[in-house]
């Protein structure tokens, strides 16, 4: 898929994911908006993976840490064609398994988060298992910026270095923001690099609202011979909707009557420039 | 009863002839390897042991990854901090999740004795209790070990395995097989029944044998799975015996005492009933057989509460 055809479709899951949410009355709009071009990116362009080839052995994987971004997951598996997209009206609904978490009863989804600071040593033991077993898949680990405070994720990051993890990329989603406000007010976390650096990991920081560079920055995986690799992503949380950008009430907000109707012109101005 | 071997030795040795069965079988640990008496198979297949270092959470999360790949893995680390600090991990990457790792508590209950309750495991069958999709197991002696180890690696879903350090007398046994979820019978009675698991079921089958020199016959049950519990002989032991003393090395709170317990009064059976554990306290310390001691969870002690039970009406 071009770039341009890329970009087309984060306008188009942006708008998938807000009649979702707004249908479903919940979700974790903020944090999904932020996160979708780099899921887009990944699922169309970068993974080794697809609904015919995930009960393989050697797919590429993917865990998403950051679990409670699970609209913008599934409205991705939709569109690569892991279920129906009709599927997801019963998101959130009695007994769907179509909930505010990615759980494995959804076909795609390869590992159960919702709690955070989980899904990281997760990636390694698969990214372990597959050096040991000398499989060329990788393992990709989308995590959120607040859930670093996790010390979790360090004791998993000190694994994968030691174990020279090149087949495993962490992506950090860095919109900067988390449900009490800013990362840096809650819990100072940079300065992110440097500390990734010192746990032995490759580092490359890119713009992960920026298709383009996305797709240069992970073609480029690993970007240092026997070290995991980590994407430091810098997003904006609730992007593509202006009202909704950088704006820490939307982390979970839910847009009204109007409030939808002016991000879908939103959306659809956006789109009509890529025409 | 001659002390035989330590139910941790059993494992190690049982893991070890497993793995070179079994080159995708693992071991992940967080240096604990000493501790479990793993060197032996860390020298004998070191492709197949992964360290992690004193990470518990980490250790569960990695088990969990290297489980998805397809691979039959043994999480190994002491029971205190792996059923506590890792609980989260035990819950979501393994239960929720379906991943079938063997999470294998070392030096549990009170092995570690003098180190004090930070070191002391006495809470792992509530917590886990309470989690579904995980089998508890608490084996007696080296026979349940060892079958318990080989039977855990067969069984496609979680397993917690409790070992302890103490060197263990072998017991004699009226069913000679073993299974999951179905408990052993040590020793045949009717006057009154012990319901024990692990490392209580030693002692209560010497309090048994005290008894006995008293005319007062004993059955004796080893409840090795926690959970599943087998139903069945719990209730036949509280409806075809005079009563029923229950004894782990765990909290009274939410071990096998109030699991038989509840299912005794749901099932309307009513019978003189007593849980040996330990109490909702601050625990003593001292060696293992001290401490036990102190709270009547050894032989003499068990046969006393025993007394006591029998002469109640």
């Amino acid at each position: 898929m071009s770039e341009r055809d890329l970009q087309r479709r984060s306008v188009q899951y942006r708008q998938a994911l807000l009649r979702l949410i707004r249908t479903a009355k919940a979700g974790h709009t903020g944090g999904d908006l932020s996160c979708l071009d780099i899921l887009n990116v990944l699922y169309n362009r970068i993974l080794r993976v697809g609904p015919e080839t995930f009960k393989g052995p050697d797919h590429d994987h993917f865990i998403q840490s950051k679990g409670h971004c699970a609209e913008a997951l599934f409205v991705v598996l939709a569109d690569r064609g892991f279920f129906p997209e009709k599927d997801l009206e019963t998101l959130n609904r009695y007994g769907s398994h179509y909930i505010g978490h990615p759980t494995r009863e959804v076909y795609g989804v390869e590992q159960n988060t919702g709690a955070l600071g989980h899904g990281l040593a997760v990636a390694v033991g698969l990214a372990l298992a597959g050096k040991m077993d000398r499989k060329d898949y990788r393992v990709f680990c989308l995590l959120g910026d607040g859930e670093l405070a996790e010390g979790s994720n360090w004791e998993a990051a000190m694994t994968a270095a030691h174990y020279r993890l090149d087949n495993l990329v962490a992506i950090v989603d860095r919109n900067g923001l988390q449900i009490t406000g800013s990362t840096e007010d809650v819990c100072q976390l940079s300065p992110l690099d440097e500390k990734f650096a010192a746990f032995g990991f490759g580092v490359q920081r890119c713009n992960g609202n920026d298709i383009g560079e996305l797709v240069r920055t992970f073609e480029a995986v690993p970007f240092r011979p026997g070290k995991p690799s980590v994407v430091l992503a810098k997003t904006r949380k609730g992007k593509g909707v202006s009202f909704m950008e950088n704006v820490a009430k939307w982390h979970h907000g839910v847009p009204n009557e109007e409030e939808f109707n002016r991000a879908m012109s939103e959306l659809e101005a956006a789109q009509a420039a890529l025409a | 009863m001659e002390p035989a071997q330590a139910n941790l030795e059993v494992f190690s040795a049982t893991l070890l002839e497993l793995a070179r069965q079994n080159p995708d079988l693992l071991v992940v640990t967080s240096d604990s390897r000493g501790s479990a008496k793993l060197a032996p198979f860390a020298k004998a297949v070191p492709g197949q042991i992964v360290e992690v270092g004193i990470a518990e959470q980490n250790l569960v999360g990695v088990a969990a990854g290297l489980a998805a790949a397809g691979k039959t893995v043994f999480a190994v680390s002491p029971a205190c901090f792996l059923t506590a600090r890792a609980l989260e991990q035990i819950k979501n990457d393994l239960c929720y999740s379906d991943r079938p790792v063997k999470v294998v508590g070392i030096s549990a209950g009170v092995s570690y004795g003098a180190l004090g309750t930070t070191h002391h495991s006495l809470h792992d069958y509530a917590v886990l209790r309470a989690i579904h999709n995980v089998t508890i197991v608490a084996p007696a002696d080296g026979f349940e070990s060892r079958e318990a180890v080989r039977a855990a690696a067969q069984l496609p879903a979680p397993v917690y395995l409790r070992f302890g350090k103490k060197r263990m007398p072998h017991l004699p046994r009226v069913d000679a097989g073993f299974a999951l979820g179905k408990a052993s019978l040590i020793r045949q009675g009717r006057d009154l029944s012990f319901l024990a698991c692990g490392e209580t079921v030693a002692p209560a089958f010497e309090a048994a044998e005290l008894l006995a020199k008293e005319g007062v016959e004993c059955r004796v049950l080893s409840l090795h799975t926690l959970k599943p519990l087998d139903y069945e002989a719990v209730r036949r032991a509280a409806t075809e015996t005079g009563g029923v003393i229950t004894a782990e090395e765990h909290s009274v709170s939410g071990g096998l005492g109030e699991a038989c317990a509840a299912l005794l009064l749901q099932e309307g059976i009513h019978t003189r009933f007593k849980i040996m554990g330990f109490p909702d306290d601050h625990t003593v310390t001292g060696s293992q057989d001290e401490i036990f001691r102190h709270y009547g969870l050894d032989g003499p002690g068990l046969a006393a509460t025993a007394r006591k039970l029998l002469a109640k009406r």
